[in-house]
């Protein structure tokens, strides 16, 4: 234990931070986290002022994304605490972990309906993994570890903590202890053997094995293990969308994404497999469709970190409730022991076909210069370097990207998975740019979604951390539009948004705009602004008829696959 | 893992931390699940710092599966198990207020309440209050017996219960 000299609460927040390896705060001041502010006046960890703490969450979400590192957010109480509602939701949706640090109204006055008092601990319970309102100075330092602690280990989420004012300024001696015990929480769970050698024996078993990767795959260690396995086994893998990036997405047993918006082969394969390994997966309906009819020909494995993600959605038929990467590492062992590697299969002929069939229509429209999304997106990924982060807002342009750009390695896609959060895209960018400064991020935009958080572009300018943005302009809600034509014959209600000069507004904000007209003005624009080192906005015109195909009716099988009719007769085979 | 009783009630007992807004995490994570908690009884235990929780829940042997889970998720749960009713005591305790306005009646009242061995703690003129003990099946036969009286107030604790022998299930299987 090390014991600091006297120090105000606020400072000692400061220095435990700092302790936990806090590198950068996004945040807004207010009256109630002042004194926090005072002392960060002059303490040596960098603190970037966003427009909006929707924006400052977000941005700590994609901090801890790219980075695996949490993220950390500061706003004052009351409206500033309400705006960070839906940033902690979505990385308590989407397993991020990031510590929200709030500003109360001091002790006193709490209950008392004070001006700027929000219970920003009721509201937040269900959506945060823990939340702490340390009462005393003293409190602060043990309470930062625990925020740590339990928002990296496990199933990774966000941690609030609530510090009245007058906690902030309260003179204390400060201890930093070395270790923390929470009573009530083990992430450590080690895989039990007997589940282990289970998932062998089925895997090795059998004829069509598959895997679906999850979130909870699409960390580095979990990820190298799952092409071991994959390879040894020549089991297909695909991806839910919080999974894409565990699996390389140009190896010859990638399906890509499963579900919704899924591939034709995922989507169509699932239904064959025999054995399904899915590994940090919640069987969102997202992915799996209608979910009693998903997968029903195989004995499903599932291997999760969180215990209660054990058959809540879908019954499982063998659970092992450890971390992905321990869990797959022993199963590639046991794999090992128990067979060679295998020559052809049925199985894998039969992937090949599809694919081809599958990538063939990905490649079609190569020669045509008109601005179309896929097109959009191959270029996207043949002008970015591997190490790239693409990050999305949410909507068409969301599944095109998820449908279309080849991800390779883990934390190079960044989505709002769980709670699609419209707004996402941009801040989550900026952040995973303070973490990876010397790699391009992209984000890839809709109209709409890009005026949720667009003023978020001044932080990017005025803190140096220039993305691209690349907005997949149809001027209307795209994907509610989709639905629209799709499910309620064409009765456009409220979702026509063409009000706003994408390039003035990029230039106001001191930024780079630029609006192009075809393929090859969009590819130029990108190569040109990834020579600059100002943040820019791409205004990509595409028609407002444009649909996200294939696509899966919502509540429907993954088998019913709209938008393929063209390739029945590949399907019918097998 | 045991299951509900016969009236389709899963028994859950947990040791969670004694500290302000420990229940409202809990209870708001029954209600944010969509579980129906049927009863809830808390108080503390033989340590300070924890106390022990006893939930009835109607549901079957999933809803019994992801209780037990979603509650040992929580960080303020220590351990949490459901209870074989079999395997187990559950007791109630039930304050219940009658109308008795004569001594024929009264009368009446005190040897009903001594047949369920219950104990009068309060007269007034006009009524008195009994005090019985017991699992809820006994309490609602003595309300049942009773009801023509006049009831004029109930009060139930909602059942709290311990696993029989000297090593409990929660010890034994440790959190879920
Ligand atoms: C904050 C929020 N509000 C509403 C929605 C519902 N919603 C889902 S997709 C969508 C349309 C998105 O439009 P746009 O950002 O232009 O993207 P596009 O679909 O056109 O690519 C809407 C409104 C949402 N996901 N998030």
């Amino acid at each position: 234990m090390s014991v600091l000299n006297k120090s105000s609460g606020g400072k000692a927040l400061l220095e435990a931070l700092k302790k936990e390896g806090a590198s950068i705060i996004f945040g807004i001041p207010g009256g109630a986290i002042l004194p926090i502010y005072d002392e960060l006046y002059d303490f040596e960890i960098r603190h970037v002022l966003c427009q909006h703490e929707q924006s400052a969450a977000h941005m700590a979400d994609g901090f801890a994304r790219a980075s695996g590192k949490p993220g950390v957010c500061f706003a004052t109480s009351g409206p500033g605490a309400t705006n960070l509602v839906t940033g902690i939701a979505n990385a308590y949706m989407d397993s991020s972990p990031i510590i929200a640090v709030t500003g109360q109204v001091p002790k006193p006055m709490i209950g008392k309906d004070a001006f700027q008092e929000v219970d920003i601990i009721g509201i937040t319970t269900p959506i945060t993994k823990y939340n702490f309102q340390p009462r005393s100075a003293s409190e602060i330092p043990e309470t930062v570890k625990k925020a740590f602690f339990i928002a990296t280990t496990g199933r990774k989420g966000p941690v609030l903590i609530d510090i009245p004012k007058d906690v902030q300024t309260e003179e204390c001696e400060l201890n930093f202890p070395d270790k923390i015990i929470v009573r009530g929480y083990n992430p450590y769970k080690k895989p039990c053997e007997k589940q282990i050698n289970a998932a062998v024996e089925l895997l090795a078993s059998a004829e069509k094995p598959m895997i679906l990767a999850g979130g909870g795959a699409a960390y580095p260690e979990a990820s190298s293990y799952l092409l071991k396995i994959s390879e040894l086994l020549l089991a297909p893998v695909a991806t839910s969308l919080m999974g894409k990036g565990a699996f390389p997405e140009d190896h010859p047993l990638s399906l890509g994404l499963l579900g919704m918006h899924g591939t034709l082969t995922a989507n169509k394969l699932i239904s064959e497999a025999d054995v399904l390994l899915s590994v940090g997966t919640r069987f969102s309906d997202r992915t799996t469709g209608k979910v009693n009819e998903f997968c029903k020909e195989a004995k499903i494995i599932h291997i999760d970190i969180d215990e209660a993600e054990i058959s809540k959605n879908k019954r499982v038929d063998l659970a092992i409730v450890a971390d992905a990467s321990e869990a797959l590492k022993v199963i590639y062992e046991g794999l090992l022991n128990r067979l060679n590697k295998k020559g052809e299969t049925p199985w894998f002929k039969r992937i090949k076909e599809f694919k081809e069939v599958w990538e063939g229509w990905i490649f079609e429209e190569e020669s045509n210069k008109e601005l179309k999304p896929i097109p959009i997106l191959k270029i996207l990924r043949k002008t970015l370097p591997v190490d790239a982060i693409l990050v999305t807002e949410v909507g068409q342009n969301q599944m095109w990207s998820a449908l279309y750009f080849k991800v390779f390695t883990p934390r190079t896609f960044i989505t709002s998975g769980g709670l699609g959060t419209m707004g996402f895209g941009l801040p989550a960018s900026i952040g995973a740019k303070a973490a990876k400064p010397d790699v391009p991020v992209v984000d890839v935009a809709g109209d709409g979604s890009f005026m949720m958080t667009e003023n978020a572009i001044s932080v990017s300018v005025a803190e140096k951390f220039p993305v691209i943005v690349v907005i997949i302009n149809n001027r209307v809600l795209g994907m509610v539009a989709q639905w629209q034509r799709l499910f309620y014959e064409r009765r456009y209600s409220a979702v026509k948004l063409d009000r706003v000069d994408f390039v003035k507004l990029a230039e106001a904000y001191g930024a780079n705009g630029v609006k192009v007209q075809d393929l090859n003005e969009f590819s130029k624009a990108l190569q040109n602004s990834l020579k600059l080192d100002v943040t820019s906005v791409i205004d990509v015109p595409i028609s407002p008829e444009e649909n996200v195909l294939p696509m899966v009716p919502p509540g429907s099988s993954l088998e019913k696959i709209m938008g393929v009719e063209k390739w029945d007769w590949v399907m019918k085979k097998g | 893992m045991g299951l509900g009783n016969e009236k389709g009630l899963i028994l859950i007992s947990a040791i969670v931390e004694h500290k302000p807004g420990v229940l409202h995490r809990i209870s708001n994570m029954f209600r944010r699940r969509d579980f129906n908690i049927e009863s809830i009884s808390v108080g503390v235990t033989e340590f300070k710092d924890l106390a022990r929780m006893t939930i009835t829940v109607k549901g079957d042997a999933n809803t019994a599966n992801q209780v037990v889970k979603q509650m040992a998720k929580l960080i303020d749960v220590v351990q949490v198990n459901v209870l074989d009713w079999a395997n187990s005591v559950q007791r109630e305790l039930a304050l219940i207020k009658l109308k008795a306005e004569t001594h024929e009646k009264r009368s009446e009242i005190m040897d009903y309440t001594s047949v369920f061995r219950g104990r009068i703690i309060d007269v007034s003129r006009d009524s008195l209050i009994v005090e019985v003990t017991g699992d809820s099946d006994k309490i609602d036969a003595f309300i049942n017996l009773t009801i023509s009286f006049g009831i004029i107030e109930v009060a139930r604790t909602g059942i709290t219960a311990l696993s029989r022998g000297v090593i409990s299930p929660i010890e034994n299987e440790g959190k879920a």
